[in-house]
Protein backbone atom coordinates (compact mmCIF):
# COMPACT_ATOMS: atom_id res chain seq x y z
CA UNK A 1 0.00 0.00 0.00
CA UNK A 2 3.09 2.60 0.76
CA UNK A 3 4.64 1.67 -2.68
CA UNK A 4 0.80 2.58 -4.45
CA UNK A 5 0.39 5.43 -2.07
CA UNK A 6 3.95 6.83 -3.36
CA UNK A 7 3.63 6.33 -6.94
CA UNK A 8 0.49 8.44 -6.76
CA UNK A 9 2.22 11.06 -5.12
CA UNK A 10 5.15 11.38 -7.51
CA UNK A 11 2.63 10.59 -10.21
CA UNK A 12 0.81 14.25 -9.57
CA UNK A 13 3.78 15.95 -9.03
CA UNK A 14 5.25 14.93 -11.85
CA UNK A 15 2.55 15.57 -14.02
CA UNK A 16 0.30 18.80 -13.01
CA UNK A 17 4.27 20.26 -13.78
CA UNK A 18 3.06 19.36 -17.36
CA UNK A 19 1.26 22.44 -18.90
CA UNK A 20 -0.55 20.28 -21.04
CA UNK A 21 -1.99 17.89 -18.67
CA UNK A 22 -3.04 20.00 -16.74
CA UNK A 23 -4.89 22.33 -18.89
CA UNK A 24 -6.71 19.21 -20.56
CA UNK A 25 -7.40 18.45 -16.87
CA UNK A 26 -8.44 21.74 -15.71
CA UNK A 27 -10.23 22.84 -18.96
CA UNK A 28 -12.40 19.96 -20.46
CA UNK A 29 -14.21 19.53 -16.43
CA UNK A 30 -14.81 23.64 -16.38
CA UNK A 31 -16.29 23.55 -20.05
CA UNK A 32 -18.22 20.56 -19.42
CA UNK A 33 -19.56 22.55 -16.44
CA UNK A 34 -20.09 25.95 -17.69
CA UNK A 35 -21.71 24.94 -20.91
CA UNK A 36 -25.24 23.62 -19.04
CA UNK A 37 -25.15 26.42 -16.90
CA UNK A 38 -25.01 29.04 -19.44
CA UNK A 39 -28.22 26.85 -21.64
CA UNK A 40 -29.82 26.33 -18.12
CA UNK A 41 -29.58 30.47 -17.78
CA UNK A 42 -30.38 30.72 -21.39
CA UNK A 43 -33.54 29.03 -21.21
CA UNK A 44 -34.26 30.25 -17.95
CA UNK A 45 -34.65 34.13 -18.77
CA UNK A 46 -36.98 33.09 -21.83
CA UNK A 47 -40.48 32.10 -21.92
CA UNK A 48 -40.13 29.53 -24.76
CA UNK A 49 -40.80 26.58 -22.88
CA UNK A 50 -44.00 28.21 -21.29
CA UNK A 51 -46.32 26.62 -23.62
CA UNK A 52 -45.19 23.22 -23.85
CA UNK A 53 -47.62 20.18 -22.44
CA UNK A 54 -46.37 16.78 -21.84
CA UNK A 55 -48.25 16.26 -24.82
CA UNK A 56 -45.57 18.27 -26.89
CA UNK A 57 -42.69 16.25 -25.77
CA UNK A 58 -41.47 12.61 -27.22
CA UNK A 59 -43.05 9.74 -25.20
CA UNK A 60 -39.82 8.47 -23.45
CA UNK A 61 -39.92 11.78 -21.48
CA UNK A 62 -42.76 10.59 -19.62
CA UNK A 63 -40.99 7.94 -17.38
CA UNK A 64 -38.10 10.15 -16.68
CA UNK A 65 -40.05 13.13 -15.94
CA UNK A 66 -43.19 11.77 -13.36
CA UNK A 67 -45.22 14.25 -12.33
CA UNK A 68 -43.49 17.27 -13.43
CA UNK A 69 -45.52 19.71 -16.16
CA UNK A 70 -44.48 20.22 -19.75
CA UNK A 71 -42.11 22.95 -19.25
CA UNK A 72 -40.85 21.29 -16.29
CA UNK A 73 -40.44 18.01 -17.97
CA UNK A 74 -39.21 19.79 -21.11
CA UNK A 75 -36.33 22.14 -18.91
CA UNK A 76 -35.48 18.58 -16.74
CA UNK A 77 -34.68 17.06 -19.99
CA UNK A 78 -32.44 19.32 -20.90
CA UNK A 79 -30.80 19.02 -17.38
CA UNK A 80 -30.77 15.44 -18.01
CA UNK A 81 -29.03 15.97 -21.73
CA UNK A 82 -25.90 16.98 -19.52
CA UNK A 83 -25.68 13.72 -17.90
CA UNK A 84 -23.56 11.90 -20.23
CA UNK A 85 -21.24 15.01 -20.93
CA UNK A 86 -20.12 15.03 -17.63
CA UNK A 87 -19.61 11.24 -17.79
CA UNK A 88 -17.05 12.29 -20.61
CA UNK A 89 -14.83 13.93 -17.84
CA UNK A 90 -13.88 10.75 -15.87
CA UNK A 91 -12.93 9.16 -19.16
CA UNK A 92 -10.60 11.44 -20.80
CA UNK A 93 -9.06 13.24 -17.71
CA UNK A 94 -7.42 9.84 -16.75
CA UNK A 95 -6.35 8.84 -20.38
CA UNK A 96 -4.45 11.82 -20.70
CA UNK A 97 -2.74 11.46 -17.16
CA UNK A 98 -2.19 7.92 -17.46
CA UNK A 99 -0.86 8.12 -21.21
CA UNK A 100 1.69 10.76 -19.84
CA UNK A 101 2.75 8.61 -17.00
CA UNK A 102 3.78 5.53 -18.67
CA UNK A 103 5.13 6.93 -21.85
CA UNK A 104 6.64 9.56 -19.87
CA UNK A 105 8.88 6.74 -17.93
CA UNK A 106 9.62 5.77 -21.30
CA UNK A 107 10.95 8.98 -22.90
CA UNK A 108 12.82 9.66 -19.64
CA UNK A 109 14.28 6.24 -19.20
CA UNK A 110 13.02 6.09 -15.53
CA UNK A 111 11.36 2.95 -15.66
CA UNK A 112 14.63 0.78 -16.24
CA UNK A 113 15.30 1.80 -11.98
CA UNK A 114 11.80 1.69 -11.32
CA UNK A 115 11.60 -1.94 -12.17
CA UNK A 116 14.78 -2.97 -10.70
CA UNK A 117 13.53 -2.35 -7.56
CA UNK A 118 10.79 -4.47 -5.32
CA UNK A 119 7.78 -2.87 -6.94
CA UNK A 120 5.48 -5.43 -8.58
CA UNK A 121 3.46 -4.49 -12.28
CA UNK A 122 0.27 -4.74 -9.98
CA UNK A 123 1.56 -2.04 -8.02
CA UNK A 124 2.67 0.29 -10.41
CA UNK A 125 -0.51 -0.57 -12.83
CA UNK A 126 -2.73 0.78 -9.83
CA UNK A 127 -0.55 3.54 -8.33
CA UNK A 128 -0.87 4.94 -11.59
CA UNK A 129 -4.30 4.26 -12.40
CA UNK A 130 -5.37 5.83 -8.78
CA UNK A 131 -3.60 9.34 -9.99
CA UNK A 132 -5.81 9.07 -12.51
CA UNK A 133 -8.87 8.11 -11.43
CA UNK A 134 -8.34 9.98 -8.31
CA UNK A 135 -8.43 14.12 -9.47
CA UNK A 136 -10.55 12.86 -12.55
CA UNK A 137 -13.32 11.46 -10.20
CA UNK A 138 -13.31 14.40 -8.01
CA UNK A 139 -13.09 17.06 -10.82
CA UNK A 140 -16.49 14.97 -12.13
CA UNK A 141 -18.12 15.24 -8.60
CA UNK A 142 -17.16 19.17 -8.26
CA UNK A 143 -18.28 20.21 -12.09
CA UNK A 144 -21.55 18.08 -10.78
CA UNK A 145 -21.47 20.17 -7.33
CA UNK A 146 -21.06 23.46 -8.84
CA UNK A 147 -24.08 22.06 -11.99
CA UNK A 148 -26.36 21.10 -9.01
CA UNK A 149 -25.85 25.02 -7.27
CA UNK A 150 -26.13 26.49 -10.37
CA UNK A 151 -29.32 24.49 -11.49
CA UNK A 152 -30.97 25.73 -7.82
CA UNK A 153 -30.01 29.42 -8.45
CA UNK A 154 -31.35 29.68 -12.42
CA UNK A 155 -34.56 26.72 -11.88
CA UNK A 156 -37.58 28.21 -10.42
CA UNK A 157 -39.11 24.90 -10.17
CA UNK A 158 -37.20 22.92 -6.80
CA UNK A 159 -38.78 19.77 -8.02
CA UNK A 160 -37.02 20.35 -11.56
CA UNK A 161 -33.94 20.72 -9.15
CA UNK A 162 -34.07 17.96 -6.88
CA UNK A 163 -34.24 15.62 -9.80
CA UNK A 164 -30.78 16.22 -10.28
CA UNK A 165 -30.31 14.54 -6.67
CA UNK A 166 -32.17 11.52 -7.66
CA UNK A 167 -30.69 8.15 -7.91
CA UNK A 168 -30.32 7.92 -11.75
CA UNK A 169 -27.58 11.04 -11.01
CA UNK A 170 -26.58 9.76 -8.07
CA UNK A 171 -25.51 6.46 -9.45
CA UNK A 172 -24.31 7.94 -12.74
CA UNK A 173 -22.02 10.14 -10.81
CA UNK A 174 -21.03 8.09 -7.70
CA UNK A 175 -20.55 4.84 -9.54
CA UNK A 176 -20.84 4.80 -13.57
CA UNK A 177 -18.10 8.00 -12.90
CA UNK A 178 -15.63 6.78 -11.50
CA UNK A 179 -16.36 2.95 -13.76
CA UNK A 180 -15.81 5.33 -16.66
CA UNK A 181 -12.43 6.10 -14.97
CA UNK A 182 -10.96 2.91 -14.05
CA UNK A 183 -12.13 1.90 -17.87
CA UNK A 184 -10.48 4.96 -19.01
CA UNK A 185 -7.06 4.34 -17.36
CA UNK A 186 -7.16 0.58 -18.20
CA UNK A 187 -7.22 1.76 -21.88
CA UNK A 188 -4.41 4.21 -21.82
CA UNK A 189 -2.37 1.12 -19.94
CA UNK A 190 -2.57 -1.06 -22.40
CA UNK A 191 -1.94 1.70 -25.48
CA UNK A 192 0.69 3.39 -23.57
CA UNK A 193 2.40 -0.22 -23.03
CA UNK A 194 2.58 -0.30 -27.11
CA UNK A 195 3.61 2.99 -27.96
CA UNK A 196 6.58 5.53 -27.28
CA UNK A 197 4.89 8.90 -27.83
CA UNK A 198 2.61 10.19 -25.08
CA UNK A 199 0.13 11.72 -28.11
CA UNK A 200 0.03 9.01 -29.80
CA UNK A 201 -0.88 6.88 -26.62
CA UNK A 202 -4.00 9.79 -26.11
CA UNK A 203 -4.93 10.06 -29.42
CA UNK A 204 -5.35 6.00 -29.36
CA UNK A 205 -7.25 6.23 -25.92
CA UNK A 206 -9.35 8.89 -27.60
CA UNK A 207 -10.46 6.64 -29.85
CA UNK A 208 -12.60 4.82 -26.74
CA UNK A 209 -14.58 8.14 -26.15
CA UNK A 210 -16.61 7.41 -28.91
CA UNK A 211 -19.24 5.37 -27.59
CA UNK A 212 -19.70 7.57 -24.49
CA UNK A 213 -19.98 10.07 -27.09
CA UNK A 214 -22.36 7.94 -29.19
CA UNK A 215 -24.76 7.44 -26.04
CA UNK A 216 -25.19 11.13 -25.57
CA UNK A 217 -25.86 11.80 -29.07
CA UNK A 218 -28.28 9.07 -29.20
CA UNK A 219 -29.70 10.26 -25.65
CA UNK A 220 -30.14 13.81 -27.61
CA UNK A 221 -32.21 12.41 -30.58
CA UNK A 222 -34.10 10.28 -28.44
CA UNK A 223 -32.74 6.95 -29.68
CA UNK A 224 -31.76 5.96 -26.08
CA UNK A 225 -33.37 6.67 -22.82
CA UNK A 226 -30.79 7.38 -20.05
CA UNK A 227 -33.21 5.77 -17.07
CA UNK A 228 -32.33 4.20 -13.53
CA UNK A 229 -32.88 0.97 -15.67
CA UNK A 230 -30.28 1.82 -18.11
CA UNK A 231 -27.46 3.65 -15.91
CA UNK A 232 -27.88 -0.04 -13.72
CA UNK A 233 -27.07 -1.69 -16.27
CA UNK A 234 -24.33 0.26 -17.63
CA UNK A 235 -22.43 0.36 -14.61
CA UNK A 236 -22.53 -3.54 -14.09
CA UNK A 237 -21.55 -3.84 -17.45
CA UNK A 238 -18.78 -1.44 -16.50
CA UNK A 239 -17.66 -3.41 -13.51
CA UNK A 240 -17.07 -6.60 -15.80
CA UNK A 241 -14.82 -4.93 -18.50
CA UNK A 242 -13.49 -3.21 -15.61
CA UNK A 243 -11.92 -6.62 -14.38
CA UNK A 244 -11.56 -7.76 -17.55
CA UNK A 245 -9.54 -5.15 -18.59
CA UNK A 246 -7.61 -4.45 -15.69
CA UNK A 247 -6.72 -8.26 -16.11
CA UNK A 248 -4.77 -7.54 -19.83
CA UNK A 249 -3.66 -4.28 -18.63
CA UNK A 250 -1.16 -6.00 -16.57
CA UNK A 251 -0.82 -8.95 -19.50
CA UNK A 252 0.25 -6.21 -21.73
CA UNK A 253 2.60 -4.48 -19.34
CA UNK A 254 5.39 -6.97 -19.73
CA UNK A 255 8.48 -5.43 -17.98
CA UNK A 256 10.75 -7.15 -20.35
CA UNK A 257 9.15 -6.11 -24.08
CA UNK A 258 8.87 -2.97 -22.49
CA UNK A 259 12.78 -2.53 -21.50
CA UNK A 260 13.93 -4.49 -24.65
CA UNK A 261 11.80 -2.88 -27.11
CA UNK A 262 11.50 0.59 -26.16
CA UNK A 263 13.41 3.06 -28.78
CA UNK B 1 38.00 -7.72 1.35
CA UNK B 2 37.01 -10.35 -0.95
CA UNK B 3 35.72 -13.47 0.10
CA UNK B 4 35.59 -16.80 -1.19
CA UNK B 5 31.62 -16.83 -1.12
CA UNK B 6 30.60 -16.43 -4.61
CA UNK B 7 27.73 -13.59 -4.78
CA UNK B 8 26.63 -14.28 -8.56
CA UNK B 9 27.28 -17.29 -10.31
CA UNK B 10 26.28 -18.27 -13.81
CA UNK B 11 26.11 -21.31 -15.77
CA UNK B 12 25.41 -21.26 -19.59
CA UNK B 13 23.45 -17.90 -19.24
CA UNK B 14 21.97 -17.27 -22.31
CA UNK B 15 19.96 -14.67 -23.86
CA UNK B 16 18.16 -14.25 -27.58
CA UNK B 17 16.21 -11.41 -29.19
CA UNK B 18 15.03 -13.52 -31.57
CA UNK B 19 17.34 -14.84 -33.83
CA UNK B 20 19.81 -12.55 -32.24
CA UNK B 21 22.00 -14.01 -29.30
CA UNK B 22 23.01 -11.19 -26.73
CA UNK B 23 24.56 -13.28 -24.68
CA UNK B 24 25.75 -17.13 -25.66
CA UNK B 25 26.42 -19.55 -22.77
CA UNK B 26 27.91 -17.21 -20.60
CA UNK B 27 29.59 -18.80 -16.88
CA UNK B 28 31.33 -16.74 -14.54
CA UNK B 29 31.32 -16.05 -10.87
CA UNK B 30 31.62 -13.33 -8.87
CA UNK B 31 33.34 -13.14 -5.27
CA UNK B 32 31.39 -10.96 -2.53
CA UNK B 33 33.43 -8.00 -1.86
CA UNK B 34 34.86 -7.73 -5.56
CA UNK B 35 34.57 -5.00 -8.22
CA UNK B 36 33.79 -7.25 -10.93
CA UNK B 37 34.41 -5.65 -14.58
CA UNK B 38 32.53 -6.45 -17.69
CA UNK B 39 34.06 -5.36 -20.82
CA UNK B 40 33.47 -5.66 -24.75
CA UNK B 41 32.23 -3.69 -27.59
CA UNK B 42 28.92 -2.21 -28.29
CA UNK B 43 26.30 -5.14 -28.33
CA UNK B 44 28.45 -7.56 -26.56
CA UNK B 45 25.88 -8.56 -24.76
CA UNK B 46 26.94 -6.35 -21.42
CA UNK B 47 23.72 -4.17 -20.60
CA UNK B 48 21.89 -7.52 -21.19
CA UNK B 49 24.06 -9.38 -18.80
CA UNK B 50 23.43 -6.82 -16.16
CA UNK B 51 19.66 -7.04 -16.97
CA UNK B 52 19.22 -10.91 -16.46
CA UNK B 53 21.43 -10.60 -13.31
CA UNK B 54 19.20 -7.58 -11.85
CA UNK B 55 15.99 -9.75 -12.99
CA UNK B 56 15.19 -7.34 -15.16
CA UNK B 57 15.28 -9.86 -18.48
CA UNK B 58 14.54 -13.26 -17.87
CA UNK B 59 17.12 -15.81 -19.23
CA UNK B 60 16.64 -18.06 -22.27
CA UNK B 61 18.70 -20.37 -21.14
CA UNK B 62 21.26 -21.71 -18.30
CA UNK B 63 21.15 -20.59 -14.78
CA UNK B 64 22.27 -17.83 -12.89
CA UNK B 65 22.41 -16.93 -9.31
CA UNK B 66 22.49 -13.44 -7.57
CA UNK B 67 22.82 -13.09 -3.45
CA UNK B 68 21.82 -16.72 -3.36
CA UNK B 69 18.32 -16.68 -5.23
CA UNK B 70 17.93 -18.28 -8.88
CA UNK B 71 17.13 -15.26 -11.38
CA UNK B 72 13.58 -16.26 -13.17
CA UNK B 73 12.16 -17.77 -9.77
CA UNK B 74 13.44 -15.31 -7.07
CA UNK B 75 13.28 -12.24 -9.11
CA UNK B 76 11.33 -10.08 -6.38
CA UNK B 77 14.27 -11.29 -3.73
CA UNK B 78 16.92 -10.17 -6.10
CA UNK B 79 15.38 -6.78 -6.76
CA UNK B 80 15.70 -6.15 -3.03
CA UNK B 81 19.27 -7.15 -2.96
CA UNK B 82 20.68 -5.30 -5.25
CA UNK B 83 21.06 -1.62 -6.57
CA UNK B 84 21.51 -0.57 -10.28
CA UNK B 85 22.84 2.30 -12.13
CA UNK B 86 21.15 1.79 -15.63
CA UNK B 87 23.35 3.54 -18.70
CA UNK B 88 21.01 6.27 -18.28
CA UNK B 89 20.38 7.70 -14.45
CA UNK B 90 16.65 7.88 -15.61
CA UNK B 91 15.47 10.39 -12.85
CA UNK B 92 12.63 12.18 -12.21
CA UNK B 93 13.85 15.77 -13.57
CA UNK B 94 10.36 17.72 -12.44
CA UNK B 95 10.93 15.97 -8.76
CA UNK B 96 13.72 17.22 -6.49
CA UNK B 97 16.86 14.92 -5.55
CA UNK B 98 15.78 14.70 -2.45
CA UNK B 99 11.80 13.38 -4.02
CA UNK B 100 13.77 11.25 -6.38
CA UNK B 101 15.66 9.67 -3.18
CA UNK B 102 12.30 9.68 -1.27
CA UNK B 103 10.00 7.57 -4.10
CA UNK B 104 12.79 4.80 -4.85
CA UNK B 105 13.46 4.35 -1.06
CA UNK B 106 9.52 3.83 -0.38
CA UNK B 107 9.75 1.20 -3.54
CA UNK B 108 11.96 -0.96 -1.48
CA UNK B 109 10.15 0.13 1.66
CA UNK B 110 12.62 1.64 3.69
CA UNK B 111 12.11 2.61 7.17
CA UNK B 112 15.21 5.15 7.46
CA UNK B 113 14.55 6.71 4.56
CA UNK B 114 15.50 10.45 5.40
CA UNK B 115 18.90 9.18 7.43
CA UNK B 116 19.87 7.06 4.39
CA UNK B 117 18.71 10.19 1.87
CA UNK B 118 21.33 12.24 4.21
CA UNK B 119 23.81 9.53 4.71
CA UNK B 120 24.34 9.54 0.69
CA UNK B 121 23.82 13.05 -0.53
CA UNK B 122 26.45 14.25 1.98
CA UNK B 123 28.76 11.83 1.02
CA UNK B 124 28.05 12.88 -2.83
CA UNK B 125 28.19 16.27 -1.98
CA UNK B 126 24.32 16.91 -3.19
CA UNK B 127 23.26 17.73 0.09
CA UNK B 128 22.56 21.57 -0.18
CA UNK B 129 21.34 21.02 -3.28
CA UNK B 130 18.29 18.74 -2.24
CA UNK B 131 15.22 20.78 -2.64
CA UNK B 132 16.79 21.45 -6.40
CA UNK B 133 14.76 20.23 -9.26
CA UNK B 134 17.13 17.48 -10.75
CA UNK B 135 16.29 18.93 -14.24
CA UNK B 136 18.64 21.58 -13.25
CA UNK B 137 21.33 19.51 -12.33
CA UNK B 138 24.64 18.81 -14.46
CA UNK B 139 25.17 15.33 -15.92
CA UNK B 140 27.65 14.54 -13.06
CA UNK B 141 25.07 15.41 -10.69
CA UNK B 142 23.05 13.24 -12.36
CA UNK B 143 25.29 10.48 -12.35
CA UNK B 144 25.86 10.83 -8.95
CA UNK B 145 22.05 11.27 -7.59
CA UNK B 146 21.73 7.93 -9.64
CA UNK B 147 24.21 6.45 -7.77
CA UNK B 148 22.68 7.57 -4.17
CA UNK B 149 19.72 6.01 -5.67
CA UNK B 150 21.33 2.84 -6.62
CA UNK B 151 23.15 2.43 -2.80
CA UNK B 152 20.16 4.13 -0.77
CA UNK B 153 19.16 0.87 0.10
CA UNK B 154 22.48 -0.36 1.10
CA UNK B 155 22.37 -3.43 -1.93
CA UNK B 156 24.58 -6.57 -1.18
CA UNK B 157 25.20 -6.20 -4.90
CA UNK B 158 25.67 -3.07 -6.99
CA UNK B 159 25.56 -3.07 -10.71
CA UNK B 160 27.40 0.06 -12.74
CA UNK B 161 26.49 0.36 -16.09
CA UNK B 162 28.58 2.90 -17.99
CA UNK B 163 28.92 5.22 -14.91
CA UNK B 164 31.84 7.42 -16.24
CA UNK B 165 29.77 7.74 -19.98
CA UNK B 166 29.09 11.23 -21.45
CA UNK B 167 30.52 13.15 -18.33
CA UNK B 168 33.17 15.38 -18.64
CA UNK B 169 36.35 14.62 -17.17
CA UNK B 170 36.38 15.98 -13.61
CA UNK B 171 32.65 14.56 -13.19
CA UNK B 172 34.36 11.39 -14.13
CA UNK B 173 37.12 11.35 -11.71
CA UNK B 174 34.37 12.08 -8.91
CA UNK B 175 32.32 9.17 -9.95
CA UNK B 176 35.82 7.01 -9.74
CA UNK B 177 37.00 8.27 -7.17
CA UNK B 178 33.26 7.45 -5.31
CA UNK B 179 33.63 4.30 -6.42
CA UNK B 180 37.10 3.58 -5.09
CA UNK B 181 35.54 4.51 -2.16
CA UNK B 182 33.17 1.88 -2.22
CA UNK B 183 35.47 -0.67 -3.42
CA UNK B 184 37.39 0.08 -0.44
CA UNK B 185 34.27 -0.79 2.09
CA UNK B 186 34.49 -4.37 0.61
CA UNK B 187 30.91 -3.84 -1.83
CA UNK B 188 30.74 -5.95 -4.46
CA UNK B 189 30.55 -4.11 -7.75
CA UNK B 190 29.60 -5.07 -11.42
CA UNK B 191 31.06 -2.86 -13.83
CA UNK B 192 30.36 -2.46 -17.00
CA UNK B 193 32.54 0.14 -18.80
CA UNK B 194 34.25 1.25 -22.55
CA UNK B 195 36.42 2.93 -20.41
CA UNK B 196 39.67 0.42 -20.02
CA UNK B 197 41.80 2.49 -17.96
CA UNK B 198 38.95 2.87 -15.14
CA UNK B 199 38.52 -1.18 -15.43
CA UNK B 200 41.85 -1.43 -14.93
CA UNK B 201 42.26 1.05 -12.21
CA UNK B 202 39.14 -0.08 -10.38
CA UNK B 203 38.26 -3.96 -10.68
CA UNK B 204 39.83 -6.96 -9.35
CA UNK B 205 38.86 -9.06 -12.07
CA UNK B 206 37.41 -8.53 -15.63
CA UNK B 207 35.61 -10.82 -17.90
CA UNK B 208 35.92 -9.75 -21.51
CA UNK B 209 32.61 -10.47 -23.59
CA UNK B 210 31.69 -10.41 -27.16
CA UNK B 211 28.60 -12.31 -27.13
CA UNK B 212 30.42 -15.32 -25.11
CA UNK B 213 33.24 -15.16 -22.45
CA UNK B 214 36.53 -14.29 -24.00
CA UNK B 215 38.70 -14.03 -21.69
CA UNK B 216 38.40 -13.28 -17.48
CA UNK B 217 40.63 -13.12 -14.75
CA UNK B 218 42.38 -10.30 -12.57
CA UNK B 219 43.86 -7.64 -15.22
CA UNK B 220 47.38 -8.06 -14.25
CA UNK B 221 46.99 -11.74 -15.34
CA UNK B 222 45.09 -11.08 -18.12
CA UNK B 223 48.68 -9.37 -19.31
CA UNK B 224 50.63 -11.69 -18.51
CA UNK B 225 48.74 -14.48 -19.91
CA UNK B 226 48.29 -12.68 -23.22
CA UNK B 227 51.90 -10.85 -23.86
CA UNK B 228 53.79 -12.09 -21.10
CA UNK B 229 56.56 -10.29 -18.55
CA UNK B 230 58.55 -8.26 -20.06
CA UNK B 231 61.59 -6.88 -18.24
CA UNK B 232 63.30 -3.58 -19.62
CA UNK B 233 66.71 -2.96 -18.68
CA UNK B 234 67.86 0.58 -18.62
CA UNK B 235 71.79 0.74 -19.39
CA UNK B 236 74.17 2.97 -20.19
CA UNK B 237 74.82 1.90 -23.68
CA UNK B 238 73.50 -1.69 -25.27
CA UNK B 239 74.52 -3.59 -28.00
CA UNK B 240 74.68 -6.82 -29.59
CA UNK B 241 76.71 -8.69 -27.67
CA UNK B 242 74.80 -8.54 -24.24
CA UNK B 243 71.35 -9.43 -26.55
CA UNK B 244 73.37 -12.64 -27.27
CA UNK B 245 74.67 -13.32 -23.11
CA UNK B 246 70.66 -12.56 -21.94
CA UNK B 247 69.50 -15.00 -24.60
CA UNK B 248 71.85 -18.32 -23.06
CA UNK B 249 69.19 -18.03 -20.23
CA UNK B 250 66.30 -20.58 -21.00
CA UNK B 251 63.76 -18.50 -19.16
CA UNK B 252 64.23 -15.69 -21.26
CA UNK B 253 62.84 -14.97 -24.59
CA UNK B 254 62.02 -12.65 -27.44
CA UNK B 255 64.98 -10.54 -26.52
CA UNK B 256 65.77 -7.37 -28.24
CA UNK B 257 67.94 -3.79 -28.07
CA UNK B 258 66.33 -1.01 -28.16
CA UNK B 259 68.32 2.62 -27.81
CA UNK B 260 69.89 2.40 -25.23
CA UNK B 261 67.28 -0.56 -23.41
CA UNK B 262 67.29 -4.56 -24.02
CA UNK B 263 63.41 -5.58 -23.09
CA UNK B 264 63.49 -9.28 -22.71
CA UNK B 265 60.25 -11.14 -21.80
CA UNK B 266 61.00 -13.75 -18.47
CA UNK B 267 58.99 -16.09 -17.13
CA UNK B 268 59.58 -14.87 -13.24
CA UNK B 269 61.38 -11.97 -13.02
CA UNK B 270 61.32 -11.51 -9.34
CA UNK B 271 63.64 -15.01 -8.86
CA UNK B 272 65.64 -14.37 -11.98
CA UNK B 273 66.13 -10.66 -12.67
CA UNK B 274 69.21 -11.06 -10.41
CA UNK B 275 70.68 -13.57 -12.15
CA UNK B 276 69.86 -11.14 -15.30
CA UNK B 277 71.40 -8.31 -13.49
CA UNK B 278 74.94 -10.41 -13.16
CA UNK B 279 74.96 -11.31 -16.54
CA UNK B 280 74.94 -7.80 -18.03
CA UNK B 281 77.47 -6.34 -15.71
CA UNK B 282 79.52 -9.32 -16.47
CA UNK B 283 78.87 -8.56 -19.95
CA UNK B 284 80.52 -5.26 -19.51
CA UNK B 285 76.81 -3.04 -19.05
CA UNK B 286 76.47 -0.45 -16.71
CA UNK B 287 72.64 -1.00 -15.36
CA UNK B 288 70.79 2.31 -14.42
CA UNK B 289 67.13 1.03 -13.98
CA UNK B 290 65.46 -2.16 -14.38
CA UNK B 291 61.32 -2.19 -14.56
CA UNK B 292 58.87 -4.16 -15.91
CA UNK B 293 57.16 -3.05 -19.24
CA UNK B 294 53.38 -2.61 -18.41
CA UNK B 295 50.87 -3.50 -20.93
CA UNK B 296 48.13 -1.69 -20.74
CA UNK B 297 44.39 -3.22 -20.37
CA UNK B 298 43.12 -1.87 -24.05
CA UNK B 299 46.35 -3.97 -25.56
CA UNK B 300 44.59 -6.78 -24.11
CA UNK B 301 41.71 -6.21 -25.00
CA UNK B 302 43.05 -4.99 -28.59
CA UNK B 303 44.31 -8.25 -29.02
CA UNK B 304 41.52 -10.59 -28.00
CA UNK B 305 38.87 -8.36 -30.43
CA UNK B 306 42.12 -8.48 -32.90
CA UNK B 307 42.19 -12.46 -32.22
CA UNK B 308 38.30 -12.31 -32.86
CA UNK B 309 38.21 -10.15 -36.20
CA UNK B 310 41.21 -12.54 -37.57
CA UNK B 311 38.53 -15.83 -36.43
CA UNK B 312 35.70 -14.26 -38.49
CA UNK B 313 38.08 -13.38 -41.52
CA UNK B 314 39.19 -17.13 -41.20
CA UNK B 315 35.70 -18.07 -40.93
CA UNK B 316 34.94 -16.01 -44.54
Amino acid sequence: MERIKAIIIKEWREVFKNKFVLFTVSFLPLMITALPLVILYVAGSSDGFAGISTADLPPQFEPLCGELGGSDCMLYSIVTQFLLLFMMVPVIVPMTIASYSIVGEKTTRTLEPLLATPVTTVEILVGKGLAGVIPAVLTTWIGYLIYAAGAYLMVSNPAVVSKLFDPLWMIAIFLVGPLLSLMGVSISVMISSRVNDPRVAEQISGIFVLPVVGLFIGQMTGMILVNETFILWLAAALFVLDIILFYFAVQVFQRETILSRWK
Amino acid sequence: MINNDPIIVTEKLTKSFGENVAVNQLTLSVQSGEVFGLLGPNGAGKTTTVRMLAALLIPSGGTARVAGFQVGENDQDIRRKIGLLPESPGLYDSLSAEQNLAFFGSMYGMENIAEQIQKYLELLGLWNRRYESVGTFSKGMRQKLAIARALLHEPDVLFLDEPTSGLDPQASRLVREFIEELRGEGRTIILTTHNLEEADRLCDRVAVISGHLLALDAPGELRRKIFGRKVVFHLREANQSLVKAMEKFPFVSDVQAVDNKILAAVENPEEQNPQLIRALVEGGAEVQFVGELRRRLEDVYLELMGAIEDNNHGKN
